[in-house]
Order: structure tokens, then C-alpha cells, then sequence
């Protein structure tokens, strides 16, 4: 016998193991049955929040609506920067199915340049779902009928209208306005990776009121819900929400004037600011020469870039904030204030024999011009009665008003940035040098050299205080009240502008640029400040432009009820009288009479060759030319090297 | 069973909480279809409702057919599907990425679908004249074994992962149930978890290992491949209790959904009609597969039996993994909802399996009047 191991299968303990086994596995499919239907209930219940999420986000799109821009207007509602509508292309990832051919077809079509066909792919890449991305913008008519026309057979191609920033006066506001373009890695993530800074044709204020009024010009955008499938295509648009168009910011700026005086400007390298000397408004603030902002805006080149910072006249510089100039000759009506307030009599005479001598060292005057009261010292300029009477009160006082006339000082202004220079005194000597004050420092800073530095806006602030003895506050955006008047004499001002006054209506430095109209007379002051120290007998009259003397010039006009002042500076200009006070005088007879100071324009553009734009555009096709020139010379020269080297 | 005199004997005789469950699934997968579609017949909804009602017809026919002449078919037919295999090896069409489609001109069937009733009723055919003493022996095991090679290789180069497994899971059913000694189930249960590590760095392809990876983190990568289960649980979980209401899914008609027609109609009908939807299909499922093993149960001889519970488990697997797929708890295999999913091959399956079923039962009927 063998033993029994296993136990003896028989057909009725085969039948209960089948039943058994049969049970089993029916509870198995029970269990199955349970656990599906639990986790189904799991799923929708427990989870229903999210999945509905889920679901909304995968069948709505979100597509935003960028706002129109506000405009900007000048103080009578000429438009300074508005809003034209383009013609623009951009590509809709989701419903693109061969980008490689479609971007090389639009490349084609629309005549892109490489490196732009380089961006588009690297943006397609990075791009997802229904964020479009821009082809291309700013497009002639012509372009965009060719992509329309072809649309079928180019699915994921959205050709649309949008609007894009004009700035009808071009340069003549490029550094007041500054420009838009398309917001930067820095700019989307500064705003908290706002998706509509990269919605395409989207722009922001990269500079000028542009950027510091970015926040009223943008708007709020408008959203469009899309429902579309998996595959991207659109089924419908379930709500839209209209973008809200950016308020309209006015300016105390008078779009004609500025302008005017951009132009007026001509070929220097200098700026013009002109104020309201009661309320403070500012009518100008010109500095040329100047980008376009309208060719900032559609994104500038590298090679226009290049040839703007390669340029020695500073075209990227505001000149009216922040080029700063040693004012020379135009604060002596400040001065003549400051010695008023300390109590030099008007009348008090100081011979000027050519010079003024302190200890072993003689501080020279332009001229001889004889005895010297206050009124003709203004108008002759004569260093030596202003040496002589500083020497006597001390430059601490004449600072103290220098800060009262708005030298030295930072506005409140909607700007980027101010360089508000220097207004010396003992204290700030001692704790900028280490060093006491001398009374040479005194001379050389009473006509406005050494250490003094002023902008050209501060300039117009000082002729604008001293023209309505009130303290005004340059503004570019708001009304507001008149200043308050001064606690200086009223008779104090009176001399200071009746010596302006001289100045150009008498026996003055700036007699040949007497406004040219009846009844309406400029007082000013011309000022030439040295950019070196003399060397030798060269006075910064001659020789290569950059070492020139910088020629300023302020006013106010009309001289019997001052509503006007302004201020020009020329770089280079070799001096006052010849370079800057002519300006002055075309700008503020605009004011008075259009026709005839457009006339004079015309006269001189033709000079000049032609208006802003004409020799803009010539200009930079020269700088293409000798670039071109360039490269040619450099290839040439590398081909021959290469031969040689063969 | 009689005692309704109202109803005709013949009638009355129809098992029908079957009926009702099939027709309720058939039904509803119609509607389903007709919703995929965007509320149109074509091109799902109407070749679903004219197949399923024929083949309903045919099955209802075929419990008219005893039992033992399907036992006696088996072998003719297992070698007829062998015959279809190899010809779709050599002439047929690519479907989900395996070879498994055979065109017959007006018609395509997937002959790796027939031979899972077949391989249950040859193994019940074994088991049901095997003698009770041998089935402890080697000779209770290599027969079947060799009769389910030669399928499992034909359906292993197409290559279609799924059908290989559910056929196998059938066949291993019969073979619990005809009483093999459980040692060899959990051994070989044993095995194959040991194995799996094994196959999985050695054998499979990276894009086997993906899918696997995949099914354990779908979320990891919701664009990519794990897509599918992403998807599909979207649909369930945005459907709530009671679903966005018949035609408004939107994960289906926005063809978020993958397959929204065959293997993840499951997903598309739960967004519409919410848990409600779903514990309705599966509560219809459990009825049916009820039913079948209490045909099993109540069957006399083995044959019988066996072929029952084998048949109601080969529906049970399709619905199994077929809805933890769309739940997220099994791999993506192309497995349809039977019956319910468009597709002629799985539901013509399981017609045979539901006609072969209602003959059994007709038969333990007949004999217990007896």
C-alpha cells in the first residue's frame, strides 16, 4: 500500500469544491463590482470640484484683450500720442500643425528677416495652448491681404487688426513722451507674470511719460472665453468682456510750441524748455536730436540702435533733465537778486578795468567796461562788478537763492529720472571736499562756473521765479493754482528784470535778438559757459566741437506783464548771444505770432536741408552707407588676407 | 416558474432579469453612442443598435441548442478560429497597434475575441469527461495546456497584450473551478509576481515599461502619455452625481476624450449621467454576471457547470478591467465595456457566451422538470 498523501478526489467533492470556487469567485466579482462602483463614487463626489475645474479649463480658453492705449494730449487736445490701427499676424499654437512649413511660408510671404524667424520658432516652442504668438505687426496692406488670402490652406495663422502708438510730431516729443514696446523677461516678471504683457501686440511705456504714466495710459483688458477641442478648434465664443481703453492724459505741454522748437533747434545738439512763469506749466520741453519714437515703438533695430549711441550729440539723451551744464552768465539776475536781498544798493558802481584782482590772482572780465552799476552789469555781463559785489556778501547767500529761484532742485514731475546738479556752498564744500570755501570759489560760482551745475529745465524754473516773483512749480500734467509770491521786494525783481530787459532791448549782450514784434519785448540773459579750463589763448571759441563753449540763454517775455520764460542751451554753441538767445527769440515769437516765427523756420530748414524727418532719415541712411562701407572694406581686406595667406 | 398563468409557458420560461440587463446595457451604450457622436445615429449609435439586436436575436436562438452540441462543435471551431489567427497573422489589418483585425470584405471581425468561449468550452469539455481521481495528475494539466498554446502564441505575435490575458484568465477560471489543486494557483500566482520584476527590466519593450509607469503616476505627465486615464478621470469626476445632462459632455464632444466610442465609452456616459449613470450600468452588470453563476450553480454535470461559470467570468473580465482602466486602477489595455462599447467582435463574444448561457439554463430548467 502506498501511502494516500492526497486525499481522494470524487465527483461529489469535485461538485462541492465547484461550488465553493463558483462562490469565490462570485464574490470576487461583487468585490469588483464594489470597488469600482466606490471609486466611481470617490471620483465624482469627493473629487467633483477639481475634475469640474479640470474639465472647464480643458474646454475654455481664455484669451486676453489687450486695452487701448490712452491717448496723450497737449494742453489744447492736439494729440501727441494716439492710437492707429494695423495690420498684424499671429500664429495660435493649438491649431498649428506644421509649424516648420508655415512659419517658412509666412517667412516668405511676409519678407521676415532671419533673426525674426529665429524668435518665432524659439516662441512656438515655449508656447502653449491659445496664447498667440506674433508674426509679425505694423503690416502694409499689401502683406496682410497676401496671409489672408492664403489662410486656408494655413491653419494656426490668426491674421488681425490690432492698434499700434503714433506720435504724430516723431522726434520732436521722443524724449518727452519716450515710447511703448513689447514688455521684456524683466517687465513680465516685475508685474508678477501678468499674462497680458505677453499677449502679443501688447505694449508697454519703456520710457518718458510713456512709462511713468504706465499705470493710467494702459486700461483694463478684455477677456474672450473660448470653447474649443482637444484639436484646437474653435467651437464658439461664450463671453467677452470688452477691454476698457486707457484714460486720455493731457499735458501742460503745447504740442505746436515743442514742436516748433524741435525743429528750431536745427542741427545743434541743445534743448529748449519754455514755462508758464505763473502757473508753472511747461509749454516746451525739446531736446534734439532725438530718436523717432514712432521706430522705438515698432522695435528698433540693432543697427539704428548703434547708430543712435554712436552718435557724439547724445540723440538717447533727454537734455533737459539730465544733461547738466555749468550755467555761466545766466545767473546774474539771480545774483543780482541774492545781492539785493543783502543789501547792495542797485546804485553802488564798480569799475571794471578788465579784471578783478584777489590776493595775487586776477579773475578776468570780458571787457573793459568802465564803472558799472547793477542794470549794466546785467547787460554787459561784466564778470567784475559780480566778483567785486560776491566777493562782499559771500557765496552762502547767493546759494541761499540760488535754491529759492529752483537751482539744485528735484521737481515733482512725472519723469524717469532729473539730474539736478550742483548749487556749491561753504557747507556742501566741506562735506563733499573736506575742504573750507574760498573766496575764489565764491568768483568763479557767482558767474556760474566751478562747481556749479544746472539743467536746462532749472534754468527756465529760475527765469520763470524771477519773471513773476513767484515761486512756480513746472508741471507737465494738471491745473493748478498760480505760485505764491515770493517775500523778496517786488522792487528787487524790477531791477533784476529791468536789466534783463537791457539785455536785449538796449545796450546788451543779446541786442540782435530783439523779439520781432510791436509792442512785445524779451528780457534775457545770455550765458557761455567753458566746458575746459582755458588753455592758453583758445576760449573754447574754436577748434574741435566737443571742447566748445556751451551757449545758454534764458528769458521771459512780454517784458511789461512777464507770462512766458524759458530756457536754451546749446551745447557747443560757443555763447549766448550767438547760438542760444537766436532761438529763443524764434521760439518765443511763435508764441506770439505763428506765421512769422514759421517763416523764419522756413527760411533756415532750407539752410539746414530739409525738416526733422528728411535729414533724420538721410542721416541714418549715410550711417547704413559707411556701415556698409565698413564690412565691404573689412571683408575685403579679411578676402586678401585670406589670399595671401593661400 | 408556471404559476402565472396569465403569461404563456414559453414566455415565461425567457430568463428575464438577464434580458433586462442586457437590453438595459445595449440600450444605454446606444444612447452613449448617439450622444459620442454628437447626437447622431451615425456613425456609431445605429450599426450599435442593428448589431446588438440581431445578435441578441441570435443568442436568444441559441439557447434553443443543447449544450452538448456546442461541446461537440468545440473542436471543429477551435480549429476554424486557429485557421482565422494564422490568416490574420498574414493578411490583416493593424487596429491599436496590433495585427488583429481579419477583413472580410462586409465585414471585420477579431478572431482572437472567438476563441475565448471556444478555449471555455474545450476546457470544460476536458474537465467535464476528465475522471474525477486523475485530477491530480499531470494528465489534468497538459491537455489544456496544449490546447491553449497554440491560440496564445497566434495572439502573442499580433501582438495583443489584452486578449492574451483575458484568454488566459478564462481558461485558468475553468481550471480553478474544475478543481485543480489550489496550491497550483497560488504557486503560480507566486510566480508570476516574482516574475514580473523580471519581465518588466527584461522583457518588455521601453514602451511597455512606459505604460506601466504611467498607469502608477498618471499625473506626472497629463500631456503626454498618461493622457488617456487623465482624461477619462476628468470625465468621471466632472460628472458629479447626476452628470451634465444626455448630450452636454463636454470631454466627449471636445474629444478631450480619447476613444470616447470603444474602450473609454465608459468615461463619456459618466460625465452625461453622473454616478447615477454608472452605479445603474454596474448595478446591470452585477445582475447579469449574477445570474450566470447562478446558471452555474444550478447546472447538472460538469460540462455544464464549468462552461457556465466560464463564460459568465470571460464577460466579468471584460467589464473588470475595463472600467478599473477608466478609473485609473489597471494599465491602458484596449479592453471594450461589453456590449456596451461600439465594436462587433467583443459583442458578437459575448452573445455566444450570453446564447451558450441561456442554453445551459434552459437545459438545467428542462431536467429539473423531469
Amino acid at each position: 500500500m502506498r501511502p494516500r498523501k492526497v486525499p481522494l478526489v470524487t465527483e461529489n467533492s469535485q461538485a462541492y469544491t465547484f461550488s465553493r470556487r463558483a462562490f469565490v469567485l462570485g464574490a470576487l466579482q461583487g468585490g469588483v463590482a464594489a470597488l469600482v462602483a466606490g471609486r466611481m463614487a470617490y471620483i465624482s463626489i469627493a473629487e467633483n470640484e477639481r475634475y469640474k475645474l479640470l474639465s472647464e479649463e480643458n474646454r475654455v480658453q481664455m484669451v486676453l484683450v489687450p486695452p487701448r492705449r490712452g491717448w496723450i494730449v497737449d494742453r489744447h487736445g492736439h494729440p501727441i500720442a494716439i492710437n492707429r490701427s494695423d495690420y498684424r499676424v499671429d500664429l495660435i499654437p493649438d491649431q498649428l500643425k506644421e509649424p516648420d512649413r508655415i512659419v517658412g511660408q509666412l517667412a516668405r510671404l511676409l519678407q521676415l528677416p532671419l533673426e525674426e524667424v529665429e524668435r518665432i520658432r524659439k516662441e512656438l516652442e515655449q508656447a502653449a495652448g491659445y496664447q498667440p504668438v506674433a508674426v509679425a505687426e505694423n503690416l502694409p496692406f499689401e502683406k496682410y491681404a497676401a496671409v489672408t488670402l492664403r489662410l486656408p490652406e494655413m491653419p494656426g495663422v490668426a491674421p488681425l487688426r490690432g492698434f499700434s502708438r503714433f506720435y504724430p510730431e516723431g522726434a520732436a516729443v521722443g524724449h518727452l513722451v519716450g515710447y511703448v514696446g513689447t514688455a521684456n523677461k524683466e517687465d513680465f516678471e516685475a508685474a508678477n507674470k501678468d499674462p497680458l504683457l505677453i499677449t502679443p501686440g501688447f505694449k508697454i511705456g519703456k520710457e518718458g511719460l510713456e512709462k511713468v504714466m504706465e499705470p493710467r495710459l494702459r486700461g483694463k483688458p478684455g477677456a474672450k472665453r473660448l470653447e474649443v477641442t482637444a484639436r484646437g478648434k474653435l467651437i464658439r465664443e461664450l463671453s467677452t468682456l470688452s477691454d476698457a481703453g486707457g484714460g486720455t492724459l493731457p499735458l501742460t505741454i503745447d504740442a505746436g510750441l515743442q514742436a516748433y522748437a524741435a525743429r528750431r533747434l536745427g542741427n545743434e545738439s541743445g534743448s529748449v524748455v519754455v514755462m508758464d512763469c505763473v502757473t508753472g506749466d511747461i509749454l516746451t520741453m525739446a531736446s534734439m536730436p532725438a530718436y523717432d519714437p514712432n521706430s522705438f515703438s515698432d522695435g528698433i533695430g540693432q543697427s539704428e540702435w548703434k547708430m543712435l549711441s554712436a552718435d557724439e550729440r547724445k540723440p538717447l539723451l533727454n537734455k533737459t533733465l539730465n544733461s547738466l551744464y555749468p550755467p555761466g552768465s545766466t545767473l546774474k539776475p539771480m545774483a543780482s537778486l541774492a545781492l539785493l536781498g543783502a543789501g547792495i544798493s542797485p546804485k553802488a558802481i564798480v569799475g571794471c578795468g578788465g579784471g578783478y584782482r584777489l590776493g595775487n590772482r586776477t579773475f578776468k572780465c570780458l571787457g573793459r567796461h568802465g564803472p558799472m552799476d547793477m542794470h549794466r552789469a546785467i547787460a554787459k555781463s561784466c564778470n567784475t562788478y559780480f566778483y567785486s559785489m560776491a566777493h562782499k556778501v559771500g557765496y552762502d547767500v547767493i546759494a541761499e537763492t540760488a535754491r529759492k529761484l529752483g537751482l539744485g532742485e528735484k521737481y515733482e514731475l512725472p519723469v524717469v529720472s532729473q539730474s539736478f546738479g550742483t548749487v556749491p556752498d561753504s557747507a556742501w564744500k566741506l562735506k563733499k571736499y573736506d575742504q573750507k570755501w574760498t573766496q575764489s570759489d565764491t568768483l568763479n560760482a557767482v558767474i556760474g562756473q566751478g562747481y556749479v551745475l544746472v539743467n536746462p529745465l532749472q534754468l527756465a524754473v529760475m527765469s520763470a521765479r524771477l519773471a513773476s516773483g513767484r515761486n512756480v512749480e513746472p508741471r507737465l500734467i494738471g491745473k493748478g493754482a498760480p505760485g505764491a509770491a515770493f517775500d523778496i521786494p517786488a522792487e528787487h525783481f524790477e531791477i533784476v528784470r529791468a536789466g534783463m530787459w537791457e539785455v536785449v532791448n538796449g545796450n546788451g549782450t543779446a541786442g540782435r535778438s530783439k523779439l520781432p514784434l510791436p509792442g512785445i519785448e524779451m528780457g534775457g540773459k545770455t550765458g557761455t559757459a567753458q566746458v575746459r579750463r582755458i588753455a592758453g589763448s583758445q576760449r573754447g571759441q574754436s577748434g574741435e566741437w566737443k571742447y566748445r563753449d556751451h551757449g545758454l540763454f534764458v528769458c521771459f517775455a512780454p517784458t511789461a506783464n512777464p507770462r512766458y520764460a524759458a530756457a536754451v542751451v546749446i551745447d557747443h554753441g560757443m555763447g549766448g548771444s550767438r547760438a542760444a538767445a537766436p532761438v529763443a527769440k524764434d521760439v518765443l515769437t511763435y508764441l506770439f505770432d505763428k506765421p512769422k516765427a514759421m517763416e523764419a523756420l522756413f527760411e533756415l530748414e532750407k539752410g539746414w536741408g530739409g525738416t526733422i524727418a528728411e535729414r533724420m532719415e538721410r542721416q541714418a541712411q549715410q550711417w547704413a552707407a559707411s556701415q556698409g562701407a565698413r564690412k565691404g572694406a573689412e571683408q575685403a581686406s579679411a578676402a586678401k588676407n585670406g589670399s595671401s595667406r593661400t | 416558474m408556471n404559476s402565472n398563468s396569465l403569461v404563456p409557458n414559453q414566455v415565461a420560461k425567457l430568463p428575464w432579469r438577464l434580458i433586462f440587463s442586457v437590453l438595459a446595457i445595449g440600450t444605454f451604450g446606444g444612447m452613449c453612442l448617439y450622444s459620442a457622436a454628437g447626437g447622431s445615429l451615425m456613425p456609431w449609435a445605429l450599426p450599435h443598435f442593428v448589431r446588438f439586436f440581431g445578435l441578441f436575436g441570435i443568442a436568444v436562438g441559441m439557447s434553443y441548442i443543447r449544450p452538448e452540441t456546442y461541446r461537440d462543435l468545440s473542436w471543429p471551431a477551435y480549429g476554424g478560429v486557429i485557421l482565422l489567427l494564422i490568416v490574420t497573422l498574414i493578411i490583416g489589418t493593424v487596429g491599436g497597434g496590433a495585427k488583429s483585425w481579419l477583413e472580410l470584405g462586409f465585414i471585420r471581425i477579431q478572431p482572437s475575441e472567438l476563441m475565448k468561449p471556444v478555449s471555455v468550452l474545450l476546457l470544460a469539455g476536458f474537465y467535464g469527461s476528465l475522471p474525477a481521481g486523475e485530477l491530480r495528475k499531470f494528465s489534468a494539466i497538459w491537455p489544456p495546456l496544449a490546447i491553449l498554446v497554440i491560440p496564445v502564441a497566434l495572439i502573442i505575435l499580433q501582438p495583443d497584450l489584452g486578449t492574451t490575458l483575458l484568454l488566459l484568465f478564462a481558461a485558468i477560471t475553468v481550471m480553478f473551478l474544475a478543481g485543480l489543486p489550489l496550491w497550483y494557483f497560488i504557486g503560480g500566482a507566486g510566480l508570476v509576481a516574482a516574475a514580473i520584476p523580471i519581465a518588466y527590466n527584461v522583457f518588455m519593450l521601453p514602451h511597455q515599461q512606459k505604460r506601466v509607469l504611467i498607469f502608477l503616476t498618471p499625473e506626472e505627465d497629463p500631456l503626454g502619455a498618461g493622457y488617456h486615464i487623465t482624461q477619462s478621470k476628468i470625465a468621471i469626476g466632472s460628472g458629479g452625481l447626476f452628470g451634465k445632462g444626455f448630450l452636454n459632455g463636454t470631454q466627449s464632444h471636445l474629444h478631450y476624450l480619447p476613444e470616447q466610442h470603444t474602450d473609454f465609452i465608459f468615461p463619456a456616459m459618466a460625465e452625461e449621467w453622473g454616478l447615477a449613470g454608472g452605479l445603474f450600468l454596474i448595478a446591470c452588470f452585477a445582475l447579469m454576471f449574477h445570474w450566470g453563476m447562478s446558471v452555474a450553480q444550478e447546472a447538472k454535470g460538469r460540462f455544464n457547470r464549468l462552461t457556465a461559470a466560464g463564460m459568465t467570468m470571460t464577460i466579468f473580465f471584460y467589464f473588470a478591467i475595463n472600467l478599473l482602466m477608466v478609473m485609473g486602477l489597471a494599465p491602458v489595455v484596449g479592453i471594450p465595456l461589453p456590449l456596451f462599447s461600439y465594436g462587433g467582435s467583443a459583442m458578437l463574444t459575448v452573445m455566444i457566451c450570453l446564447g451558450i448561457l441561456m442554453s445551459i439554463d434552459r437545459d438545467t430548467r428542462r431536467n429539473r422538470r423531469r
